[in-house]
């Protein structure tokens, strides 16, 4: 038996023009979005364990009216359930007042083995969410799992390192963040999108999770960003004619580049 | 038209899948004339197969318009790819769907559903085409058992590794006036004497699966027989009217991906100093390409609205016959426009243009021609046409 809350965040669609609203915080309103495809992951993942197992799966947003659609997708590709926090207050949050709108939902929710999510938000990618989220609900943590096993209440991550691989476990209840190597997320099929349509969404405001305006937004956030600049342009690579000395040539370059 | 927030996540979904699971594929498969099965069975996966199939035997029982969409959408990346869930659906599918025995239906629709199996539909002969009157191949009860003698060609699904079977017209008869009696059986792929010849080379559509097929003392049993006995001509002409709607809903996915790729090209593409698109000789067919692209898709999906609402038989027969009519031959210009617009890149094969425009000709031929749909319109106005 696993009931299983999944993290989606809806980003703005990294096709399309990105934009910064005044106080340089994502502009989350006026840009196409999409169920961050990252977790995705999380979410097939969670499917994958209740569909050997038992249990639902319930997907948490916190995000602008537009994120419902999120919630939508995630239903369509076979969540159970859906909860939308929605609330003026919350624009412009950092990771610290996000992690506690969340664990509050989380909280209220209840009835939860695990809470699981993607390696990073496509947006943010500050990747801190859930470790934020277990100190909070004081819960153990496996973070950045390429491969899952469960064996009873016990789960078994494997974690990828640039050294070395990792095999970690923890019992009870925990958070468990997935990374893209962990599974090839499914299309919602036809028959998901039009199920969607019936599946529970509950949406919340920070005042039915006992959250004051005062501990979110942008004044809440410890972090203010100051200023951004779009990435210039791709430049035109630099070509090494081989003139016999490619070899000296291309590890001169290198080393000039501090690579090598 | 009526499209729902729920086709149009469909149509997203779709689109998706064509990118990431067709595009990167298709030049290959096309220049191999290789008939991808992994992609039929990830296609069924992802229920395209089922999507207008009762759920008892694994579909969606999902709307005509949704399985417009699907077409579309596939076949704005590839045609193909399109005409091989078309008549997967259309000419596979449908006709076990609306006329089999439940037998039948329990023995082959939870494989084509699926997308496990695939079914032909063979009505076209050597000299049975536009005349499809013209039937020679025959079937003789004997002993319990249908005996098939006569060849079919040109039939699309009918040969791959996965063809489960292929359901053939034959003269089972003649009629108190002398006319042959037509009647439709059901032939699993193995039985002896049914024998799917070597695939054809087409100008076009590569990586669909087309072949001639040939009968010689072909045994199948009594109950092989699908739907009613002499019907079988009545049945089939009834398909192709759903058929027809569908094979618009292709050529709009033609007509869009000309429009796409001359946006594109005539945006980045510079002579004389600027942009191509910066010339009206160029800029304005394109702009023709959108209107082809609006009106073929008005066109069909109003045809395919009127099919999901249960319009008369007659008021759907026009629909789609003016649907078909417009969409496939505005593919075929579209094509062409697209080609000049790519220059002399246009026709080299590295450009997908190239083999949209080998691709779009055989819309205006395949499940009645053009002068085909000309002939069924002036019928359909009540003129006396031949
Ligand atoms: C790639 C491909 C896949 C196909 N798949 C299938 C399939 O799965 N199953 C199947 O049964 N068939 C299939 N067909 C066959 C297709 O439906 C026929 O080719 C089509 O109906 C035309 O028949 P025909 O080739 O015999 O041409 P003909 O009937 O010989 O026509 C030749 C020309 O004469 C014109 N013509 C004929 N009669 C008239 C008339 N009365 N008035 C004016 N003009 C006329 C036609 O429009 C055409 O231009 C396929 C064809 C192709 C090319």
């Amino acid at each position: 038996m696993a009931n299983i809350v999944v993290l989606v965040k809806y980003v703005p669609d990294a096709t399309g023009d990105r934009t910064f609203t005044s106080d340089n915080t994502v502009d989350r309103v006026g840009v196409d979005g999409l169920l961050s495809e990252l977790d995705e992951y999380a979410v097939e993942e969670a499917l994958k364990v209740v569909e050997a197992g038992d249990g639902e799966v319930t997907v948490l947003t916190v995000g602008p009216e537009q994120a419902a659609d999120a919630v939508r997708k995630a239903l369509q590709i076979g969540a159970h359930k859906g909860v939308h926090v929605l609330d003026d207050a919350i624009a412009g949050s950092d990771a610290a007042a996000t992690s506690l709108v969340l664990a509050k939902a989380i909280e209220k929710i209840a009835d939860y083995d695990i809470v699981m999510t993607g390696l990073a938000s496509t947006d943010g990618a500050m990747s801190v969410v859930p470790a934020m989220l277990a100190e909070r609900l004081g819960l153990p943590q496996l973070t950045f799992a390429s491969e899952l096993t469960i064996e009873g209440d016990t789960i078994r991550i494997r974690r990828d390192g640039d050294a070395a691989t990792e095999t970690i476990e923890a019992s009870g209840k925990m958070v468990v963040s997935v990374t893209d190597q962990i599974n090839e997320p499914r299309y919602p099929s036809f028959k998901g999108i039009m199920a969607a349509k019936k599946k529970p969404v509950e949406t919340w405001s920070i005042a039915d999770l006992g959250i004051e305006a005062s501990q979110v937004g942008t004044a809440a956030a410890w972090t203010k960003v100051l200023s951004f600049e779009p990435r210039p342009p791709r430049t035109a690579g630099e070509i090494v004619t081989d003139e016999g000395d490619g070899g000296t040539k291309l590890a001169e370059y290198l080393a000039s580049k501090k690579f090598v | 038209m009526t499209l729902t927030p729920e086709h149009a996540d469909f149509r997203a979904m779709v689109r998706d899948f064509a990118a990431e699971k067709v595009a990167p594929h298709v030049a290959q498969w096309d220049r191999d004339h290789h008939f991808p099965v992994e992609l039929v069975h990830e296609m069924g996966d992802l229920g395209l197969f089922g999507l207008t199939a009762p759920e008892e035997f694994g579909g969606a029982g999902g709307d005509f318009t949704s399985l417009c969409i699907a077409i579309e959408e596939l076949g704005r990346v590839d045609q193909s790819v399109g005409i091989t869930l078309e008549a997967g659906v259309g000419l596979g599918i449908a006709p076990l769907q609306a006329f089999g025995s439940d037998a039948q239906k329990k023995q082959w629709l939870p494989d084509l559903v699926a997308g496990r199996a695939l079914a032909g539909f063979g009505l076209t002969e050597p000299g049975a085409g536009s005349d499809a009157g013209g039937t020679r191949t025959r079937a003789r009860l004997e002993d319990g058992e249908w005996v098939l003698d006569g060849a079919k060609q040109f039939i699309t699904n009918s040969g791959s590794a996965i063809t489960s079977l292929v359901t053939v017209t034959a003269r089972t008869g003649d009629r108190p006036d002398g006319r042959p009696e037509i009647s439709a059986i059901c032939v699993p792929s193995g039985t002896p004497g049914f024998v799917a010849e070597k695939a054809y080379d087409k100008l076009g559509w590569h990586l669909s699966d087309t072949h001639p097929l040939t009968f010689t003392d072909v045994h199948v049993p009594e109950d092989h027989l699908l739907g009613e006995r002499g019907r079988g001509f009545a049945q089939f002409l009834a398909t192709l009217d759903d058929g027809r709607i569908a094979i618009a809903a292709l050529a709009v996915g033609c007509i869009q991906a000309c429009l796409d790729l001359c946006v594109e090209y005539a945006g980045q593409r510079t002579t004389f100093g600027v942009p191509i698109g910066s010339k009206q000789g160029v800029a304005f067919q394109i702009s023709d390409l959108a209107v082809m692209a609006e009106a073929g898709r008005a066109l069909t999906y109003q045809a395919a609205a009127m099919k999901d609402a249960g319009a008369p038989a007659k008021q759907i027969k026009q629909a789609a016959s003016i649907a078909k009519l417009y969409t496939s031959e505005s593919a075929v210009t579209a094509t062409r426009i697209a080609t000049q617009v790519f220059g002399g890149y246009g026709f080299m094969e590295e450009y997908p243009i190239a083999r949209f425009y080998r691709d779009a000709k055989v819309l205006e031929i395949g499940e009645g021609t053009s002068e085909v749909q000309r002939m069924l319109i002036a019928k359909g106005l009540g003129l006396p046409v031949e």
